[in-house]
């Protein structure tokens, strides 16, 4: 047995995971076949609202190599199934049915409307073409205040309202701080702004897909899911089979961002369609499905208001948002803005706050779950408005924030949103930062600039932030009405040859966990990085978990790991004892290996485990097995921080922004692979400055997506963005073991705030105080120009698509 | 997805390729690079019955000279026409602006000719084609026809190709040793052009002796900056000079709204973009 | 119609409908799902191949046009176990992470050697600009092509042959990729 020496925590270990991913020897969902394997295509409303009169599907069924035609009303005759939501935020939230296939009505353009069996995909596809759908329009709910307005007309008429739910967060009331009323009042300024995130596309690149063959003892479905735990239970619940004779698979995922955090109706139809015709079936959809049909994220209006004193102590702030559902509610959509409500006080310490979120219905594409989920919203929001406050009062914005923030010395510190945050070093983040970035130099030359009147103006952009990650203490998920717990499971299988088997109910789909797992366990038990096997994302295999979202993986998975290595060196301890004939107390672990202590005898665990798979001679009632199991519920979220840093140059006659340098330094505790948490780092930057300058999800007033392909939705190129600096503190984390924080979602919450504030810093002194995102050249030109917040587009026609105007012209050639 | 169903054919002449579309009918599409049809037939917003793949036919592929001007066939990949030897020194705007079109995977198949011929108003090639006065040579059943760019450019996506009429060659007059530029503005990298100029100048020592400058998506069909053309002849050749010609860029213009541009911001960039692109042509 | 097409060294004839893009063909006929489907409007890049000796995006050629061509995928890169000096740099240098877009960034990245041996960062950003990736940021691809640049430099070894050829800027379709003698 070799024994680690140097710890594996911490090394820059390349991943596990690359060597099917390089070569394409890879289990994407769409790459499995089974015998027999027939093929569904789901026909999509073209309508936004609108009731089906009829759906003629007799000419779809005689087409070639078509098996069955499915609408709504033939999959569920009664009406009963309901695609689940598992966060009901109040008492009192209406939540409307949202069935497999559209029934009676369409609420959004994009809905399943029916489904076709064939026996390839092709064949499917071309009798989609002749199912004769029927609608008689109704009127279309489109944006926020709109819906809300005296006698607007309904998404759902059942529900007598477009509003979903009202949640409040109330310092005063909560006894947590002040009153906000009183604090505005009193103030010696008041900074109120209107901010819009704009709805986005989650955009992971493998398109969803799912298999179901019903053949099988059990009912096995593999999904392109991020949560095949959930969807194992929430299947067996929304279709009342027995949850023993379910299995999901996720094999390998191509990316989620929150994006396959869903129970999917179409996951539903294979479940069903399988039964019906006892044959496997595949669903796999093209982009253009899934940018109408799977969840989009954001899509607020957030009006603030703070409050502060003349040297820029800040006394309050208040926060109303409208969040937009979309048509119906996905499996945590509703919470998706209420996860914000405790993270717009940031770092800063502010006496009074006060939170109101009305969810509303449209008739658009559900809205759910995308990177960073509330944070990123909160975080932009209250980032601008540090900025607009430091414009007013005439100070530095860093300086302005570091008047508010949290000292280092004040932790554990709690909130005015009633969370403890348990460690954290803004001051050391920001001096590293800003060293790295050049802040002094970069302002001189943004003077320079404008007292030149160049027509490149530079803008410095600052974010200092915070997230809550690790989701969830299960009791923190019980206050706010989820459904379920936070908890995660693993779980080792100490092999007899001494080669480990980790389980995992954390479900990666791009992370790395099969690395970092390997390290983690390496050093608990003493056995080398190579020896280890991490298991997941098949529920006969990793039978447990909750799965991978919210930066939970490691701070809440891999904390479980660490305690069933715990379990498995106490349970080896016993069995090394005897084997020894010495007393447990007497034994040290180190490298593997336990060691009678002023001694040279040793016993390494890969003899142990031998031992234990031989039986032969084990201490009295000692099992003979090493595998344990643990499941942990993390006490705290964790509370990753940094100082992100942008500066851009603003082309006055064009409107277009350019990315000079980006600075991060973030702070996510502990590392377990540094080269890990850096590609977190890089891929989230690219991800919120995406937003901040490209990309929107339009809907025309008659809802339809007219950013409905890879062609209008502007996803930034490698010659799009910039080289990242990137570095890191460390202040661990002191709620778990390893005092680890969390990665994935930091560089998208923090990053586009830091670009849109420095593009406004860029043209202050034009009179701009806003720009809506994105920050088009145009938006940007019409800013300077008119010297007021740019308002949108004048049409919703996406520019761009096949043809640049309208393929369907089509060309000669 | 996957294109509906199509009958498909392959000729190895242009006699056969112009045969087989005058069978087909109405319902026939030329496939030439097919790196704007195929995406088209995969979402299925077209569904010819038959497909006259023009790919075998080896004399539509390559440049050569005739006299005082090149010819290119239609077929003539983007990727060879950047690396053209000829277009570098004959036609380098047709060169420049092939840099910018699509991506690199597209410029290896995609064609010349089938940009021309699907007349994108976006599409890079429209601009530097009417700018150089390039001659589009047609071939139908009656024989070869040769239209100037200027007439042959009709509306979005309209030529004047006759339905059984297919783009053979383009005979690009020489403007050997002109500097050239191609200014694209797009919001990223895989974005068609909002507005684009296409500039190539000739100087006499210090002065601008001729100019040809052209405007791409500032209206249905590209547009020739001939303002700005006159306003540069006879003009030293300087900032100001530029400046000035550059004013003229928006005039005649009629362009598309859409969420990245109304008409009085793309004419403000046709005017901004047109300075820089013959101020970089300039540069060399 | 009946196409004959050589993949990855090893020749295939069959019949298949003139609308089956080559892309359906590779991954449905011949079982080569390393190169995957991202997009329906050619904008992703995942299926980026190498037809005869320069990458194309698999989904935007039909099969028949593909009919006596030479075809390289991500899957006849490796030669006896051995990565191909791009597949490595892309491990090597963190380059992915999901690894769904990376079949096509790499077949990407060689063709972009190919005409570039040594190109600079705009260089390597500006020849990818027709893959898309949604978990990298691009960074790391980037270090990756310029890392694997420099291990196929003339003399860097004998991996380095396979792209020779390149610094004299005739390409030809065994100087790519390695796919296809």
């Amino acid at each position: 047995m070799t024994a680690t020496i140097e710890p594996e925590v911490g090394k820059g270990r390349l991943r596990k995971e690359d060597e099917r991913l390089i070569t394409g020897r890879t289990r994407w969902t769409d790459n499995l076949t089974l015998p027999g394997l027939v093929h569904l295509a789901v026909l999509r409303s073209t309508v936004a609202h609108a009731k089906i009169v009829s759906i003629d599907t007799s000419a779809a069924k005689e087409m070639p190599g078509v098996l069955a035609v499915y609408t709504g009303d033939d999959l569920d005759p009664e009406g009963k199934i309901g695609m689940p939501c598992a966060w009901p935020v109040t008492p009192d939230m209406k939540s409307p049915r949202r069935p497999v296939l559209a029934q009676g009505t369409v609420n959004f353009a994009g809905e399943g409307v029916a489904v076709v069996v064939a026996r390839s995909a092709g064949e499917a596809q071309d009798a989609l073409a002749e199912i004769d759908v029927e609608y008689e329009d109704l009127p279309v709910v489109l944006g926020l205040e709109n819906a809300l307005a005296e006698g607007a007309p309904l998404v759902h008429e059942e529900l007598g309202t477009n509003r979903n739910a009202l949640w409040v967060f109330d310092s005063g009331e909560a006894g947590s701080g002040g009153n906000v009323e009183q604090a505005i009042s009193d103030a010696e300024v008041v900074v109120k702004r209107r901010f819009r995130q704009q709805r986005l596309v989650p955009a992971f690149m493998e398109p969803r897909a799912c298999m179901v063959d019903p053949t099988a003892a059990q009912l096995t479905m593999w999904s392109a899911t991020q949560i095949p735990h959930i969807l194992k239970t929430m299947s067996a619940l929304t279709l009342g089979l027995p949850e023993h004779k379910v299995r999901v698979i996720a094999p390998d995922v191509g990316g989620g961002f929150g994006g396959k955090i869903a129970v999917l109706p179409e996951e539903i139809m294979c479940l069903l369609v399988a039964q019906k015709l006892g044959k496997p079936v595949k669903w796999t959809e093209s982009r253009s499905e899934t940018m109408v049909a799977a969840h989009h994220g954001r899509d607020q209006i957030q009006d603030l208001t703070i409050a502060a004193n003349r040297d820029g102590t800040v006394t309050g702030l208040k926060v109303e948002l409208l969040a937009d559902m979309g048509a119906y509610l996905g499996l945590v959509g509703p919470g998706v803005p209420i996860l914000g409500a405790f993270m717009f006080n940031a770092i800063y310490k502010i006496p009074a706050y006060h939170f109101a979120c009305t969810n509303v219905f449209t008739n658009t594409t559900l809205t759910d779950a995308y990177r960073g989920a509330g944070r990123p919203e909160a975080t932009f929001a209250i980032e601008r408005m540090m900025d607009e406050l430091a414009a007013e009062l005439g100070m530095d914005p860093m300086e302005l924030r570091e008047k508010n923030w949290i000292k280092h010395e004040e932790f554990p510190y709690t909130t005015v949103s009633t969370l403890t945050y348990d460690s954290g070093n803004y001051e050391a983040a920001t001096q590293k930062a800003m060293e790295l970035f050049g802040y002094e130099a970069l302002r001189q030359e943004q003077r320079e600039r404008r007292e030149r009147n160049d027509p490149v103006q530079l803008g410095i952009g600052i974010s200092t932030f915070t997230e809550m990650c690790g989701l969830a203490p299960s009791r923190v998920l019980g206050s706010l009405d989820y459904g379920a717990g936070g908890w995660e499971h693993a779980a080792i299988r100490m092999l007899p040859t001494g080669k480990v088997e980790v389980i995992t109910g954390a479900s990666a789909h791009g992370q790395g966990h099969e690395t970092a797992w390997s390290q983690i366990v390496a050093d608990q038990l003493g056995v080398p990085f190579e020896d280890v096997e991490v298991l997941h994302g098949d529920t006969q295999s990793s039978h447990k978990g909750l799965d991978t979202y919210g930066s939970r993986s490691l701070a809440v998975g891999g904390i479980a790991v660490v305690k069933a290595a715990e379990k498995v060196i106490d349970k080896a301890r016993k069995v090394a004892a005897h084997m020894m004939e010495c007393s447990e107390d007497d034994l040290e672990f180190s490298g593997g290996k336990f060691t009678v202590k002023g001694t040279d005898r040793s016993t390494g665990i890969g003899d142990i485990a031998l031992a234990v798979f031989a039986a032969h001679d084990l201490p009295e009632g000692v099992e003979p097995t090493l595998d344990s199991e643990a499941v942990y519920d993390p006490e705290n979220f964790s509370f990753p921080h940094g100082t992100h840093l942008c500066a851009t140059e603003v082309d006055t006659e064009t409107g277009r922004v350019r990315i000079r340098s980006y600075v991060c330094v973030d702070d996510v505790g502990k590392v377990v692979n540094p080269i890990i948490v850096e590609g977190q780092m890089h891929g989230g930057l690219a991800q919120g400055i995406a937003q901040a300058l490209y990309e929107e999800a339009v809907y025309d007033e008659s809802g339809t997506l007219t950013s409905g392909t890879f062609a209008d939705y502007l996803l930034p190129s490698a010659a799009d963005l910039p080289s990242f600096t990137t570095d890191r503190t460390e202040t661990p984390s002191t709620t778990n073991p390893l005092g680890v924080k969390g990665v994935g979602e930091a560089g998208t919450i923090a990053s586009t705030p830091a670009v849109v504030n420095a593009v406004v810093d860029a043209v202050r002194h034009f009179g701009v105080n806003d720009i809506e995102m994105p920050l088009s050249p145009m938006r940007v030109w019409q800013a300077i120009r008119t010297g007021e917040k740019a308002a949108g587009g004048p049409g919703a026609e996406a520019g761009g698509g096949l043809g640049s105007i309208d393929a369907a012209h089509g060309g000669a050639q | 997805m996957i294109p509906a169903p199509f009958d498909y054919v392959a000729p190895s002449t242009v006699d056969d390729a112009v045969r087989a579309l005058a069978d087909a009918g109405e319902d026939a599409k030329v496939l030439a690079g097919g790196q704007s049809l195929l995406p088209v037939l995969r979402v299925r917003l077209a569904a010819p019955t038959k497909i006259i793949d023009l790919g075998k036919i080896a004399e539509l592929r390559g440049v050569r000279e005739e006299g005082d001007h090149l010819v290119i066939g239609s077929m003539t990949t983007h990727y060879d026409v950047q690396r053209d030897s000829l277009i570098a020194e004959h036609a380098a705007l047709l060169a420049r602006a092939t840099d910018t079109v699509a991506d690199p995977q597209v410029r290896h198949r995609g064609t010349f000719g089938g940009s021309i011929a699907h007349a994108d108003p976006a599409g890079d090639l429209l601009a530097p084609a009417l700018a150089l006065d390039c001659e589009m040579v047609i071939q139908g059943m009656d024989g070869r026809r040769t239209v100037a760019a200027a007439d042959f450019f009709e509306d979005f996506f309209t030529t004047s190709l006759a339905p059984d009429e297919i783009l053979v060659e383009v005979r690009v007059p020489k403007h050997t040793g002109w500097p050239a530029h191609y200014e694209k503005f797009n919001r990223v990298a895989q974005a068609w052009s909002m507005v684009a100029v296409a500039a190539t100048v000739r100087t006499d020592g210090d002065t601008i002796a001729e100019a040809r400058v052209a405007l791409t998506n500032m209206s249905a069909v590209p547009v020739r900056a001939r303002g700005v053309e006159e306003a540069l002849v006879g003009q030293p050749a300087t900032a100001e000079a530029i400046r000035a010609a550059a004013e003229h860029a928006a005039e005649g213009t009629n362009p598309t709204v859409d969420a990245n541009a109304d008409v009085e911001y793309r004419q403000h960039l046709a005017r901004v973009l047109t300075g820089r692109a013959i101020s970089a042509a300039m540069a060399g | 119609m009946r196409i004959t097409v050589t993949v990855d060294g090893t020749s295939y004839t069959d019949d298949v409908e003139p609308r089956t893009l080559l892309v359906h063909y590779l991954r449905e006929r011949l079982g080569k799902v390393g190169t995957v489907v991202g997009c329906d409007t050619s904008n992703c890049g995942a299926c980026t191949v190498h037809l005869d000796g320069h990458s194309v995006k698999s989904c935007s050629v039909l099969a028949v046009q593909a009919d006596g061509s030479e075809v390289t995928t991500i899957e006849g890169l490796a030669r006896d176990g051995q990565l191909h000096p791009v597949q490595q740099a892309f491990h090597d240098n963190h380059a992915l992470q999901c690894g769904f877009c990376t079949p096509g960034m790499i077949m990407q990245s060689i063709d972009l050697l190919a005409d570039n041996p040594d190109p600079d960062e705009h260089a390597v950003r500006e020849g990818l600009e027709g893959n898309l990736c949604r978990c990298t940021g691009y960074q790391n691809i980037v270090k990756a092509v310029r890392d694997a640049a420099h291990h196929m430099r003339p003399g860097a070894g004998p991996e380095a042959e396979r792209v020779a050829g390149a610094d004299t800027g005739s390409r030809t379709a065994s100087s790519v990729g390695g796919g296809g003698e």
